[in-house]
């Protein structure tokens, strides 16, 4: 088991699969929010899934409006299960306090390097810590 | 405040600066004189208009915002419904949305111009201002303080007339991270934002500064505008600095630019190569200018670039509503309705139900002169394709790209 501390954490415990990629996020310039799935054919994971997922990512990118389509795609359970990045901008803080999501950012090293798709993955935000199973 | 004792409202909002000030390790709050609500109904959904309903009806319905606060765009013109074709529900959301707002005393501006339109904030000033290109403008041209503020956080600003002191409030963020060069300066309001896409493209995350040098002459304010936006939305960028342009950088060492390596050159090439990623296909459906809404001067050489024409494809201009009265009182809106396009009003496009309007009207082929608005399309399902204002229209009127 690795252990990752991040410099910022928010939300509730959670465990699940990570989904990896060194590219940004933005709910509204990325995804297909009723589909659930990636849809910027240009973005690394395009096409994929991200529902349940620990997604881990670069950076945030784009506009503010993620600030509320968290809280929307929580509504219809149609949500990564965390978000995990290297850096984040105010916008993603401020949706994740106001949609309840479970986020970690700011890690010694690149986080996307050091996280695989499909391994398993625990979040503790009141520790900071990323556990790699 | 946090305790309930100026209202549940107000502590709803506290509660949530706190959490994400907490985040960001603030030690306190800053007061903010004006705050700037985004919040397009694509983006709140039946949840966030419920959420907004439930606030507004907290406190006996007598929950008001203590600080100025107005709106960006909202997701729709209501004279031009039949010329987008929404679907009915949105629409009823977008109602729902406007009569919450008045509720809490929010002045519904829709607009993300407000620095040309309504009050520009001044150099200091700390604000709470929700759209990236209004941040951006504010913090680098006006030299005001905002941090990225999105519409929970921005109305909370608005509730309790502060927002957590982190970020650009901060001195320390205010410098610059990131000293570039620029041996070719722009001359069209396309080739401006192309830069800005260049720029946010090298910068590549929020925190990061940008200080350019080389740029002649003084860019206007349009230019400023969509510089800003594209730097926005392709970096997530908030701040920048232009050498002896904007009012925190009279000279490099101001912003601890000298302490910089010039990290990277940008000339015409990168500028036209950005371009020419999205030149993708010859054929277009729709013309849109949108992203940052048009300011008068903007609608006036669109104006005159219509005369005489006669367009085969929908061009869509859209404005806020400051403008617009303006522009039909000079002549502009008929000039450009009357060649065949629109005139839309308190909306931006790309929160009006893009992808919904795009199935409806069969729009896949979008010419636009907006760097910012090329970058989100994409992933709306469009074939966005950059150009001139001048290129746009003619497409419009040929059906083609030149």
């Amino acid at each position: 088991m690795i252990e990752l501390i991040a410099r910022h954490a928010i939300g509730k415990p959670v465990a699940g699969e990570a989904l990896v990629a060194h590219d940004g996020f933005s709910a509204r310039y990325d995804l297909d929010r009723v589909a659930g799935k990636f849809s910027r054919p240009t973005h690394k994971l395009a096409g994929q899934s991200y529902v349940g997922k620990i997604l881990v990512l670069d950076t945030a990118k784009g506009g503010v409006a993620s600030a509320w389509m968290l809280r929307e795609m929580s509504s219809r359970g149609v949500i990564p299960l965390a978000l995990v990045f290297n850096s984040v901008n105010p916008i993603l803080a401020q949706g994740a306090a106001f949609g309840g999501v479970t986020m970690l950012a700011g890690f010694d090293g690149e986080i996307t390097a050091q996280v695989a798709t499909g391994a398993r993955v625990e979040i503790d935000p009141a520790r900071r810590v990323l556990r790699i199973l | 405040m946090f305790a309930g004792g100026l209202g549940r409202a107000a502590q709803i909002a506290i509660e949530h600066q706190v959490q994400v000030g907490d985040f960001f390790g603030a030690e306190d709050f800053v007061p903010v004189t004006q705050a700037h609500i985004m919040a397009d109904t694509e983006s709140l959904g039946e949840e966030g208009v419920r959420w907004l309903e439930s606030l507004a009806s907290e406190d006996g319905g007598g929950a008001r915002v203590r600080v100025p606060t107005i709106t960006d765009p909202r997701g729709t013109d209501f004279a031009k419904t039949a010329v987008l074709k929404q679907p009915a529900k949105f629409l009823e959301l977008e109602r729902r949305t406007i009569e919450a707002f008045r509720k809490l005393g929010v002045s519904m501006t829709d607009t993300c111009i407000n620095y040309q339109t309504i009050q520009a904030p001044t150099r200091g000033e700390s604000v709470a201002f929700g759209d990236t290109g209004v941040v951006i403008y504010s913090n680098s041209i006006c030299g005001a303080r905002s941090n990225y503020e999105g519409g929970p956080s921005a109305l909370a600003a608005g509730l309790t007339g502060r927002t957590p002191r982190y970020g650009f409030h901060l001195d320390a963020q205010r410098r610059a991270t990131l000293r570039l060069r620029a041996d070719w300066t722009p001359r069209t309001l396309n080739e401006w934002g192309a830069l800005g896409g260049v720029v946010g493209r090298l910068a590549g995350n929020y925190w990061a500064v940008p200080v350019i040098e080389g740029l002649e002459g003084a860019p206007g304010s349009d230019a400023m505008k969509h510089f800003g936006a594209a730097m926005a939305s392709f970096g997530s960028v908030a701040m920048f600095h232009l050498v002896g342009v904007t009012p925190e950088a009279a000279r490099l060492q101001d912003v601890d630019g000298d302490l910089l390596p010039v990290a990277h050159r940008i000339g015409e090439a990168e500028i036209r190569a950005l371009t020419a990623s999205y030149a993708k296909d010859e054929e277009i459906d729709v013309v849109v200018f949108s992203a940052p809404q048009l300011s008068i001067y903007e609608l006036r050489s669109l104006a005159a670039l219509c005369a005489g024409r006669r367009f085969v494809r929908p061009l869509l201009a859209v404005t806020s509503p400051q403008v617009k009265p303006d522009a039909d009182r000079f002549g502009y809106t008929q000039a450009i309705e009357g060649a065949g396009g629109h005139v839309l009003s308190g909306m931006c496009f790309y929160q009006s139900y893009a992808r919904e309007i795009a199935e409806a009207n069969g729009w896949k082929r979008l010419a636009t002169n907006s760097t910012k608005l090329v970058n989100i399309l994409g992933g709306y399902g469009y074939v966005p394709m950059l150009a001139s204002m001048e290129q746009c229209v003619e497409a419009a009127e040929k059906g083609r790209l030149a």
